[in-house]
């Protein structure tokens, strides 16, 4: 049997203030922080982690909240599970593919437990919910006692389970802006068992003008096909300012994935990850401009 | 350093002091003997070791004992009455849901926190319940006729309750 075998010391916080406290204090030693562990507790059972101090943010209860408001969006607290956000009212009906992206999430019962924000920090590059918000826009708040900072979506990770996230500080909120008229989103990911992490995923942002012909903007976020998740800026500006025909997106597909920098694995080869980014960037943006030609 | 560890589990508060490092399945099997919960995969891959906190399935085995402090457990030990088995636990034999059962105590709570939240679930909902589950014996097809069979047993006996209150 796997167990953790490396004793640490547990220390847990009830509101965002203690934990924020507990940080600061630890700042400088070898620490983990918990949410739902759903990574963390396998890495620690590999014996990939022995930290020192475990602190436990699983029940600060004044972070597990999913809220949305006309002016600033979505919110999403750091203690929100992926399944609360799956479930969320709101979220089914004002930003659809956050919904698609959790249904394919590893497992319910992995959803039940883990937070959103949790996987988003464990920084694997094939994350799923990192395509999607880089796509919509997000921004991810970072506290730490006293202070408090942005970072886009598509900076929060910095390398291979690495995130912009320094000692004494920890992600709070996501934030996602509303969606501007006439604007579809898609996310697709194509992983080898159903909730397994992605080989590639990609996400497509398409805003049309009001006349519905001509793309405004476009954003486009790709996962697994990297050391962190990526914005495919050059394949977003092939789509900009055009009307989105099936060589257009072809184009921005084939543009997309030269954009990749995909590493092989056991499972797939990084020219077979590379292909399969293009053609994710084609498939899904074909469907965010269908649902942005209804919205 | 031991730390204080208090849950409800089937029904019965427990107290145990616990290393902070101790998982949920090790509570459950090792430290209060409940060994219906299993163990397989380790590595959050197989959900065998499911059980259900606060009404929701989660896997035991992925879980600091600590973060499940104050709430209610269930696992399969908890379902029968006495010796009348859980109508979800007759579904599963009735129709040939397992054949070695390692994976079976996992399913059934999955399908414990489905039918509570969904009493009626379609083929594609229980398919969506339980896709974490590995099963390497049956096929899954009578596992997910014994879900929904289960639903109708259950509705069955809530629906013979009611009669028997309304006679009353």
């Amino acid at each position: 049997m796997k167990t953790i075998i490396t004793d640490f010391n547990y220390l847990a916080a009830k509101t965002l203030d203690e934990a924020l406290d507990l940080l600061c204090k630890h700042k400088d030693d070898d620490y983990r922080i918990i949410a739902g562990g759903q990574s963390l507790n396998t890495a620690m059972k590999h014996r990939l982690l022995t930290p020192e101090y475990i602190l436990d943010i699983k029940g600060v209860a004044d972070l597990d909240y999913v809220r949305f408001d006309e002016k600033e969006g979505l919110k999403i607290g750091a203690l929100a599970t992926h399944r609360s956000v799956e479930l969320s009212p709101v979220v089914r009906e004002k930003y659809e593919v956050l919904r698609e992206m959790e249904e394919n999430v590893a497992s319910i019962e992995t959803r039940n437990w883990g937070t959103l924000m949790g996987d988003l920090c464990n920084a694997d590059p094939a994350v799923d919910p990192a395509p999607p918000l880089i796509a919509l826009d997000a921004e991810i708040t970072v506290s730490a006692k006293g202070e408090e900072r942005t970072v886009p979506a598509e900076e929060f990770a910095v390398d291979f389970f690495e995130t912009v996230v320094q000692p004494g500080e920890m992600a709070t909120e996501i934030r996602v802006p509303p969606l501007p008229p006439n604007t579809g989103v898609h996310f697709m990911k194509y992983s080898q068992i159903h909730g397994d992490y992605a080989l590639a995923s990609a996400s497509v942002l398409i805003t049309l003008d009001a006349a519905k012909e001509q793309c405004v903007n476009a954003r486009i976020g790709l996962g697994g096909v990297g050391v962190t998740p990526i914005r495919a800026k050059k394949a977003e500006e092939v789509l900009k300012g055009k009307k989105i025909t099936d060589e257009v997106l072809a184009e921005a597909a084939r543009v997309a994935s030269e954009e990749t920098s995909p590493i092989s694995g056991i499972e797939a080869s990084a020219d077979y990850k590379r292909e399969l980014a293009g053609t994710l960037v084609r498939r899904v943006g074909k469907e965010a401009l269908e649902r942005a030609r209804r919205a | 350093m031991k730390q204080q560890l208090n849950i409800v589990v089937n029904g019965e508060p427990r107290e145990l002091f616990i290393e902070p490092k101790t998982l949920l399945v090790q509570v459950i099997r090792e430290h209060l003997g409940l060994t219906g919960t299993h163990q397989a995969c380790d590595s959050s891959s197989c959900a065998a070791c499911t059980v259900v906190v606060d009404g929701m399935a989660v896997k035991s085995c992925s879980i600091l004992a600590l973060q499940v402090n104050g709430r209610e457990v269930l696992t399969v030990e908890g379902l029968a009455q006495g010796p009348n088995l859980h109508p979800i636990q007759q579904a599963f034999i009735d129709n040939w849901a397992f054949q070695c059962g390692f994976c079976t105590s996992g399913q059934i709570m999955a399908t414990k926190a489905l039918l509570d939240e969904n009493p009626d679930p379609t083929r594609e909902e229980v398919q969506a319940q339980l896709d974490g589950h590995l099963c390497r014996c049956t096929g899954y097809n009578m596992i997910n006729e014994a879900v929904r069979d289960a639903a109708k047993r259950i509705k069955a006996q809530k629906e013979t309750a009611n009669s028997e209150k309304g006679a009353k």
